[in-house]
């Protein structure tokens, strides 16, 4: 038994409860000491199902890249895509908001359903555009507009057919400050966004997603181009937005899904192998393939 | 040890001799251009002066001047712009941005890229049974315009493509993911990041279209042209279809006679027409970077 390599942080109120053989991986540690500490403050309430993903097949041309996913993503909750390069993770979350339209030789099987309404946004009939109205998204690098940041925030809001100039001040500053931004730009928004720094770059991109009221937020490796302090900052941000709005993460780095999710899914392979609260996967995997990744023998 | 002190200094050798090689390049071109405009200058010089760009050429060379010519030049290049701009760049955002890729669009690649390299001449055959004959707009302004811009369409077109490929993918990918249609995409970002490439490769196509002699002459410009069409005040549309000249062709004839001065007169002609388009070249300089300077990937 190695549960106790390291001292157990103060705070921590959870027993470790590895199987025999185990090797506990520090993401473990990190999660659960994570959920210790958020078991003392208030314990959230019971989450409804946001997506309900059902035999999800994915193709590009002919090579298949995802087979038949199955997993319920809970509203207000952090679902992290874990697995090694080519799993299928950036292909699955592409698949809310039907970025892969964009290309050619792309085709979807089965279904993603969007609750309360039960509209699945994969399905033949459903407009694209209309689902990334509905479910925005934060990319690998950061990507803003080369406009001015106030701009960048409001660009949902205007091809929606915003322009009431009052409401687009109140949007803006609404999702910079809930992107944690708001102090840093509140006298320069109409200055390039390119004047940021990368770390400021991908708040904005968030305070972008975010801006109208997103169903869920997709995040695709959100930190894998920033610097630790920036990574820490936009985990904080994650963190702040837990429990408002629901959110998908792509992640390369366990530790990372360890910290932000409440629920990790672990995909290799095109296909997922194991989902669950992230705290019980991380200590107690009920796959063999989970916990070899996890621990760092493969991937 | 030495060894390896050896090998650096005979590479430094290599890298200055192709420093060498590249400022001698450099200057051999520059060294021409200004030769040309230095022989120019010092035939022309003395005959450039509010006479010669207010005058009608005429048979006495002191009395000449490109009046015809430099207003002809400006009426076909109107009609250029008017033509092949727009069709260009729709059909660059067209072919980006909207066409699937398969064998036609690769096809139409092609296509353009070998429409570039046509022999201007052979526009100005096919001119000549298209607009003049066919389409019956005889040798007029129109003829001339619409000739040349279908001559840089296949520039403009690729110059058009090339700097919405420079937009990266990431910037598109953003723009759907606000929920933007195809439409507001080109209008909000395709169109504006791309617009200092698209302006750029659009003046340096003018300033081709500027110089060109061949398909004019055979398309039937005349190499005299004593009037100026009615003014656009009083009859919209009239210049169009007026016989014209252009720079270049009254440049020819003045050349090809024997009497000196003629020459000088040329020379003269010649040197307007160097200004002008250096100074288009000169303006796409300063547009692509005034353009650039917002947008940094």
């Amino acid at each position: 038994m190695v549960t106790e390599e390291q001292p157990a942080a103060p705070t921590q109120v959870v027993k470790v409860d590895a199987a025999p053989g185990n090797r506990t991986s520090i993401a473990g540690e990190i999660a659960q000491r994570r959920v210790a500490a958020r078991t003392a403050g208030r314990s959230p309430e019971p989450a409804a199902v946001r997506a309900q993903v059902t035999d999800l097949d994915f193709w590009y041309g002919s090579y298949q890249a995802l087979r038949k996913i199955n997993l319920s993503v809970l509203a207000n909750r952090v679902t992290a895509l874990i697995g090694p390069s080519g799993c299928g993770k950036s292909t699955f979350l592409r698949c809310f908001n039907r970025m892969h339209d964009l290309y050619p030789h792309h085709r979807y099987g089965g279904a993603i359903v969007l609750h309360p309404e039960g509209v699945n946004i994969v399905g033949p009939h459903v407009d694209p555009i209309e689902v990334r109205m509905r479910i925005s998204m934060v990319f690998q690098k950061p990507n803003p507009f080369p406009k001015s940041i106030f701009e960048n925030v409001a660009y949902g809001l205007r091809v929606r057919g915003e322009n009431r100039r009052r409401i687009l001040a109140d949007r803006v500053e609404q999702a910079l400050r809930a992107a944690a931004l708001w102090e840093e730009t509140k006298d320069r928004l109409h200055e390039p966004a390119f004047a940021l720094s990368g770390g400021q770059q991908q708040r904005l991109c968030i305070a972008r997603a975010l801006a109208t009221d997103p169903e869920i937020i997709l995040f695709d490796e959100p930190t894998s181009a920033l610097d630790p302090i920036a990574t820490a900052r936009v985990e904080e941000l994650i963190d702040s937005l837990r429990h408002r709005v629901t959110i998908i993460i792509v992640t390369h780095n366990m530790q990372q899904a360890a910290r932000v999710s409440d629920f990790t899914a672990f995909m290799y392979l095109g296909e997922l192998v194991e989902y669950g609260p992230t705290d019980k996967m991380f200590t107690t995997p009920g796959k063999k393939l989970t916990e070899d990744y996890l621990t760092g023998r493969f991937g | 040890m030495s060894d390896l002190k050896a090998t650096i200094a005979r590479h430094k050798r290599r890298d200055r001799l192709f420093a060498a090689l590249g400022t001698a390049a450099i200057c051999l071109a520059m060294l021409t251009l200004m030769a040309l405009l230095i022989d120019l200058a010092m035939d022309g010089l003395t005959r450039i002066n509010g006479q010669f760009l207010t005058s009608f050429p005429s048979r006495k060379p002191e009395q000449a001047g490109i009046l015809s010519a430099w207003v002809g030049t400006l009426m076909v290049m109107v009609v250029t712009i008017v033509s092949a701009i727009p069709l260009g760049v729709a059909a660059g955002i067209y072919l980006e941005e909207y066409a699937r890729k398969n064998w036609l669009t690769t096809l139409i690649e092609i296509n353009t890229a070998n429409l570039a390299g046509v022999p201007s001449i052979i526009w100005g055959l096919m001119a000549l049974g298209l607009l003049v004959y066919g389409l019956k707009l005889g040798h007029s302004v129109a003829t001339a315009g619409l000739t040349l811009g279908l001559l840089v369409l296949p520039i403009v077109i690729m110059s058009t493509r090339e700097s919405i490929r420079a937009i990266p993918s990431s910037i598109r990918e953003a723009s759907y993911a606000c929920g933007a249609t195809r439409l507001q995409t080109v209008v909000h970002h395709i169109i504006p990041y791309s617009l200092g490439g698209i302006l750029t490769g659009s003046i340096i196509a003018l300033s081709r279209a500027i110089g060109e002699t061949a398909p004019l002459v055979t398309i039937g410009a005349l190499t005299y042209i004593a009037f100026l069409p009615d003014s656009p005040l009083r009859n919209p549309t009239g210049w169009l279809w007026s016989d014209f000249t252009v720079m270049p062709i009254q440049m020819f004839n003045w050349v090809s006679r024997p009497d000196r001065r003629f020459h000088e007169n040329a020379a003269a002609a010649g040197l307007v027409l160097m200004v002008m388009s250096l100074g288009m070249n000169a303006l796409a300089i300063v547009l692509r970077y005034r353009l650039r300077r917002r947008i940094k990937w």
